[in-house]
């Protein structure tokens, strides 16, 4: 049943600093919306609790990205095409880059925004695994302050966050430190562009003379939130890649994670895809040292 | 902005003209261009922003009006599949769908030439895989995509005007 529009009440401050009495006057009353590519779906779907929505839409303090020596910022309300377009996260964030650019087509990477998609917290969300494996930390605000969260933290379970019924995300902080590590992202779904992704994956490993000095391996569809394979990691740290290193971290990587079965896919499919994709990781790791 | 009983002013310029609407803030784009401005040529295929039949530029960028709620456009210029054609000449792009047979029952046609119009902006001279990545949020269902693809090729290789 599609919703009435005379039910629902949107507002669109100017500034940052208009939106935040607003939410820390009616906690958990107002829902802000972004680009509305999922806000707009439930709303068209008749399944959207709030009756109050404020517009974060272009709002300046959230839609610019701000590089530092040792960190990007990347403002909340900044699109998958800004994402893209940006030289220094194509360069040393290619994960990012590459997720925005297999996130729907030309028109929803044209409004969806990075803090609505960390918010949104869907487990099959694009982008998020390579925040988990970039270290991002969220920038989190409200009329009370400003606090620092580690993304790994945010998400309590699932559709579940740390995030306070005050408080926004104000921008995505990545540290850079990680140029020299050779980077693997796959998604699996029906198509790239639009399809929710059956298993996807992030991954980045540095080595040091044949060895893997560091990795990391992230993953989204396989768990009620966005995961970290830790068992995976601490397997590869420290190895040199050959096939009985491969076909462990096949094993592990399946094993490591309790994915379900849905509309989209199975249970079973789902471990032995990501299982595939760690060892397609790995294999493409030597090629490149090779290379 | 003035309210009334929920409404509120919406003021934007629609393909080149300035058009001032009273709706509702919730209400959708899609429905503000083709109920209140007669601007039917965008259409509402599956209203969840994954077929792109309501695609339209706004600022410069496509975007999906059924995702829009209206009040998000205040301000904005937005351009619909009507504000391509000049007087009694189609636009380039327009033309090339007809000649190449890229439009058969028409439902998505004016989205697929809007963004079609954004890629050629972009990336005047696109391969067939860019073609079909800026094309990958629209949804057609009787042409396989390939005479589509054919005429943005045509299309780029006549020179977009603009």
């Amino acid at each position: 049943m599609r919703s009435d529009p005379e039910d629902y009440e949107l507002v669109a401050p100017a500034t940052l600093s208009a939106v935040l009495p607003l939410l820390a006057a009616e906690p958990g009353e107002w829902l802000p919306i972004a680009g509305g590519t999922d806000v707009m779906v439930q709303y068209a779907a008749g399944k959207l609790p709030a009756r109050k929505l404020v517009s974060l839409w272009n709002l300046p303090e959230l839609r610019h990205i701000e590089v530092s020596h040792d960190a990007i910022h990347i403002g909340a309300a900044c699109t998958y095409t800004d994402l893209r377009e940006h030289a220094l996260i194509a360069q040393e964030f290619p994960l990012l880059a590459k997720a925005a650019s297999w996130t729907g087509g030309i028109a929803n990477q044209n409004r969806g925004t990075l803090g609505g998609n960390i918010v949104n917290a869907s487990p099959a969300a694009d982008s998020l695994p390579a925040l988990l494996v970039y270290e991002a930390e969220l920038i989190l605000v409200s009329l009370r302050g400003e606090r620092r969260l580690r993304y790994v933290d945010f998400h309590t379970g699932y559709k579940q966050t740390r995030l306070a019924p005050d408080e926004l995300i104000r921008a995505i902080s990545l540290p850079r430190q990680f140029a020299g590590y050779i980077s693997y992202a796959r998604k699996v779904g029906a198509r790239n562009a639009q399809a929710i992704a059956k298993v996807c994956v992030a991954a980045a490993a540095s080595l040091q003379r044949g060895l893997i000095a560091d990795v990391r391996v992230a993953a989204g569809s396989v768990a009620p939130v966005p995961l970290r394979l830790r068992e995976t990691e601490r397997l590869l740290r420290g190895r040199a890649v050959d096939a009985v290193l491969v076909e462990q971290a096949r094993r592990k990587a399946g094993e490591e994670v309790r994915p379900i079965d849905d509309i989209r896919s199975t249970a079973a499919y789902r471990s032995a895809v990501l299982g595939n994709l760690v060892a397609e990781f790995l294999i493409q790791l030597t090629a490149e040292q090779i290379a | 902005m003035t309210a009334d009983h929920g409404r509120c002013e919406v003021a934007m310029t629609v393909n080149g003209k300035a058009a001032k609407v009273c709706a509702h803030p919730m209400e959708r784009l899609l429905d503000v261009l083709r109920r209140d401005l007669g601007l039917t040529g965008a259409k509402e295929g599956c209203g969840e922003g994954e077929c792109g039949a309501c695609a339209v530029l706004i600022d410069g960028e496509l975007a999906n009006s059924c995702l829009i709620p209206v009040l998000q456009a205040n301000g904005a210029s937005v351009v619909t599949i009507e504000g391509l054609a000049r007087e009694d000449r189609l636009a380039t792009l327009q033309q090339a769908f007809v000649d190449c047979g890229g439009a058969q029952c028409g439902i998505c046609t004016p989205g697929m030439i809007m963004a079609a119009t954004c890629l050629l902006r972009k990336h005047p001279q696109p391969a067939l895989d860019a073609i079909r990545e800026g094309l990958s949020g629209n949804l057609c269902r009787c042409t396989g995509y390939a005479q589509i693809c054919e005429a943005v090729a045509e299309a780029s290789a006549h020179g977009e005007e603009r």
